[in-house]
């Protein structure tokens, strides 16, 4: 028995879904982007509770759920906790491949930070090396401001 | 606890492009899994389905499917995660006391979008987003915290995707089942290093069902039932650099609960087959020790030692698991049909011999962020 | 059977055109507070977390997994549940069922949106089937016209009967502190008047016909959550719980063209397995406040009609007797409802908690019957025709 499925041709319909977002940063966020982008100081919130300096800096410490209540300024130089090579190229990527993504725990900080890592040969990565934010030349205030981070 | 019970299963092959539409899927999965029960759409109080707006590109995705999932006229539901929580939520219903049984449906179609981009995101608009970061490249971060935590390597990696590819030569739905050696892996292409190609999963297409009840409800169905014994969920934080991505605690907190329900003491010992949701090949390590198959950072010796194997102590993804098949959402489900079709002694050529006690897992979020574990018996 | 349930917690964020000082997860965590401060609870007394939204609307995927440090989920169960405007009360049906199912004991419910962060319109677009609808129709306001002339044509429906629901709606907001819109030049104009003033308004512009400005709801930023306890629980921790009596829902649609434009059957068949558990025999003697989700005004004569408060085209009469305003037999939306305040994701759970605060006697200005209120009853509406009903009550049910 022929199955008249076999005879029709697979028609596709592509399509895009394209909404704009504004993302409102917040106040708390607001106030870390704006210290990268004039001042190019990095700064975290600490937690009253367990004591955690978040960078990027949250309102409310997510494991002991109080607000933070005090800024700290942290170091533009930390460890690299872990990181990747990528070699695949999407859109959504600001750079073509290879690039390198990396977990960096700033001098100071406690919650890691995610960032790409340039300027650099990336077979000599190494997790525990230090490494140092690269600010960009013009600051708009986005976490874009840190162009990335590179060995120090 | 032995009170809601599987009683019909069922799933559409995994593969790499589907002609069907989301409704053709959905429809073949649900009239799998009620002929399975030996049921009809009738012996059905309630649904719940489970499907990803931003996956299916479409929001209220799950408005697709309600003809398909036969929930016209009934309560209906749709959890949006792992295939896994949808049978939780199924399962709740059921309790409360409203309804005798619920069908649960979760579809997939990975062929119809780009998986990096849907889930970059997943990830925070503000911090994360704009530097590309996806499901593959955070993984890829997870995957080497957990080396430099616990010592595995990158041949350990590459022997679960040995053991799990070998394993889905003996499963008709599996998507990718080969025979492979570490060698192959290692010489595949870079993805996101440490990870190569034949460590990732494939995201594809497919569609999983389950017929749920409880005792009452057993009246109308054939099959013999088989036992949700415990089923606990947990999620850990989201940003990647506030938790420890080595550890998961998550997982731990969720095993911990189902294997108190379900009387597990020695999980290594007591249960007699694992399917896991192991989306990159280091992830499988990790879960043995969120489950506490091996102490914490140890999860390798288990691979090293073939004790997962199909002859092993306990064999883990007989099915090839998810780094075989990976439909998102569905697959959770799958490793729950899975897990099922052991307990019952149906599991063809990847049947564990006299399995009585099966474990499955289903995760939610990047990383492995949120955990579903089940443990089901006769 | 399983455990009886009440609400024991309710908070919301005041509900505003724009929260540009918080981001969504800082949002959530508002109202998280809130609810936990009503109930005197902490978030350690949580035992499971559900949360919804939809993806598009705030182009976020996995909003359960993004908002864990602000929802209070790190380290706890946490669900996502989605089904459009309906996600509102499909978290509270979902928090419902976790608790009566015996496995958690206390659920939050949590829903949220930040309107103004998206093209609303340009996301609810994709809520229609890519391939056959998505280039053709245009929207929520659209159909929802559709369903108002319809309802116009078949029972003689007049403007003026539309414009009368939008009057009440926006003089009980002005009771209410936290919905969106406060229109206080009505304050103390009468309900005839103001209708005249609408319908005749130059500046009210027509958007669909018949639908113009005066009919729709507004975009709002916005959150709230609600807590469900177990019974053991529920009555130590608030004075008077708002018991949850039955709940249901429907949802018969797949293509925009199954839509019945003559009855809202999905809300009347919900509406009749409610009032079927909870032994609801004349639902408008029997209840005694209502919270329906009516995004636009015509609604508000038709739903009625088809949850079973009155017959088939009566629901113009309803109104103008001032039956379902605040001092009359059947109060509906004393807080102001949807057409005041529409942070989508949370709208339907707002509806929720406020049926709880009119059963729990906290409304505060917006309390009706002087707090004497046994019953009342919450929907859901949204995904094409979805509809949830939920009905609360002062006596734990038997």
């Amino acid at each position: 028995m022929t199955d008249w499925k076999d005879k029709v041709e697979n028609m596709v319909y592509s399509g895009r879904i394209k909404v704009p977002y504004l993302w409102n940063v917040g106040k708390t966020g607001s106030r870390f982007l704006i210290a990268i982008r004039d001042n190019k100081e990095i700064w975290g919130t600490r937690c009253p509770g367990c004591g955690r300096v978040y960078v990027p800096p949250v309102k409310t410490c997510g494991e002991c759920f109080v607000p933070t209540t005090e800024w700290v300024k942290v170091s533009d130089t930390g460890v690299l906790e872990s990181f990747t090579v990528v070699h695949y190229s999407y859109e959504m990527q600001p750079r073509k491949a290879p690039l390198a993504y990396g977990l960096i725990k700033l001098d100071g900080a406690d919650g890691a930070i995610l960032h790409l890592i340039g300027d650099t040969d990336f077979a000599k990565l190494k997790t525990g090396m230090k490494v140092k934010a690269v600010f960009a030349e013009e600051r708009v205030g986005s976490i874009a401001d840190i162009k990335h981070f590179t060995p120090a | 606890m032995s009170k809601i019970a599987i009683v019909g299963v069922g799933q559409t092959t995994c593969t790499r492009s589907k002609i069907d539409t989301f409704e053709e899927m959905v429809f073949e999965a649900a009239s799998k899994a009620l002929a399975d029960a030996g049921a009809e759409i009738g012996d059905i109080d309630n649904v719940v389905t489970v499907s990803n707006d931003f996956w299916d590109g479409r929001t209220i995705s799950s408005m697709a499917v309600q003809e398909a999932a036969g929930s016209w006229g009934k309560d209906v539901s749709t959890v949006e995660g792992d295939g896994t929580f949808g049978a939780l939520y199924g399962m709740m219903r059921i309790l409360s006391g409203s309804f005798d049984t619920t069908l649960v449906v979760s579809h997939m179609k990975g062929s119809e979008s780009i998986m990096n981009l849907i889930t970059n995101a997943m990830f925070d608009p503000i911090y994360q987003r704009g530097m590309g970061i996806d499901a593959t490249s955070a993984a890829a971060l997870q995957a080497r915290s957990y080396m430099t935590m616990s010592g595995a390597t990158e041949e350990d990696f590459a022997r679960v995707s040995v053991k799990n590819h070998g394993n889905a030569k003996n499963n008709p739905y599996a998507q990718l089942p080969m025979k492979i050696t570490v060698g192959d892996v290692m010489a595949s292409r870079k993805i996101a290093e440490p990870l190569k190609l034949l460590d990732c999963s494939p995201i594809g297409d497919g569609a999983a069902a389950v017929v749920l009840s409880n005792k009452k409800g057993l009246k109308r169905f054939r099959k013999e039932p088989v036992w949700i014994k415990g089923v606990a969920h947990c999620s850990d934080s989201f940003t990647l650099g506030y938790r420890d991505l080595a550890k998961s605690r998550a997982l731990k907190e969720a095993a911990q609960k189902a294997y108190k329900m379900a009387g597990i003491k020695k999980p290594l010992k007591d249960l007699d087959v694992a399917e896991l949701y192991d989306a990159y090949s280091y992830m499988e390590l990790m879960w043995y020790e969120g489950l506490g198959f091996a102490p914490e950072g140890k999860g390798y010796e288990l691979i090293r030692e073939n004790a997962t194997g199909m002859k092993g102590e306990l064999p883990v993804n007989p099915s090839g698991g998810v780094v075989s098949s990976h439909p998102v959402f569905v697959a959770g489900m799958v490793r729950l049909i899975e897990a099922t079709l052991q307990v019952r002694g149906e599991a063809g050529k990847r049947q564990v011999k006299g399995a009585k006690t099966a474990l499955a897992h289903g995760i939610n979020g990047p990383c492995g962020q949120a955990h579903c574990v089940y443990v089901v018996g006769a | 059977m399983g455990k009886r349930v009440a609400i024991v917690g309710y908070g919301q964020t005041y509900q505003r055109s724009s929260r540009k000082d918080v981001n969504g997860v800082e949002l959530i965590n508002e109202a998280v507070v809130t609810a936990l401060a009503d109930a005197e609870l902490t978030i350690r007394d949580i035992d499971a977390i559900v949360i919804g939204n939809m993806d598009h609307f705030e182009g976020i995927n996995y909003v359960d997994m993004w908002s864990a440090e602000g929802s209070g989920a790190v380290m706890k169960p946490v669900i996502k549940v989605c089904t459009g405007g309906t996600t509102g009360t499909t978290v509270a049906m979902c928090a419902y069922y976790h608790v009566a199912s015996g496995m958690f004991n206390k659920v939050l419910a949590i829903g949220w949106e930040k309107n103004s962060e998206s093209d609303t319109t340009g996301a609810i677009i994709t809520a229609f089937h890519p391939v056959w609808e998505r280039p053709t129709l245009g929207g929520a306001v659209a159909g929802l016209a559709i369903e108002a002339s319809k309802y116009m044509h078949n029972y003689g429906a007049t403007e003026r009967d539309g414009a009368r629901v939008a009057v009440r709606e926006r003089l009980h907001a002005l009771n209410n502190p936290y919905a969106h819109l406060h229109q206080e030049w009505m304050k103390g104009i009468p309900p005839e008047k103001l209708v005249d003033l609408i319908v005749g308004s130059e500046q009210n512009a027509m958007l669909a016909y018949p639908l113009r400005m005066s009919d729709m709801c507004p975009r709002t930023d916005g959150a709230a959550a609600v807590i469900f306890a177990a019974e053991g629980s529920a009555e130590k921790i608030a004075p008077v719980p708002a018991w949850v009596h039955a709940t249901a829902n429907r949802h018969n649609f797949v293509y925009a063209g199954d839509v019945d434009m003559d009855r809202n059957t999905t809300i009347a068949e919900a509406s009749k397995a409610v009032f079927k558990k909870a032994g609801v025999k004349e639902p408008l003697k029997e209840i005694d406040v209502c919270e329906l989700y009516l995004p636009y005004s015509y609604a508000g004569l038709k739903w009625i009609e088809d949850i079973g408060f009155c017959a088939y085209g009566e629901g113009p009469r309803l109104l103008w007797d001032g039956v379902t305003d605040m001092d009359g037999e059947l109060p509906i939306n004393p807080s102001g409802g949807v057409m005041s305040s529409n942070a989508i994701g949370a709208t339907a759970l707002i509806r929720v908690g406020e049926a709880a605060l009119q059963v729990m006697g906290k409304a505060g200005p917006r309390q009706v019957k002087g707090g004497n209120v046994n019953l009342a009853l919450a929907t859901g509406f949204g995904g094409c025709y979805w509809g949830d009903v939920m009905l609360l009550g002062k006596k734990k049910p038997a």
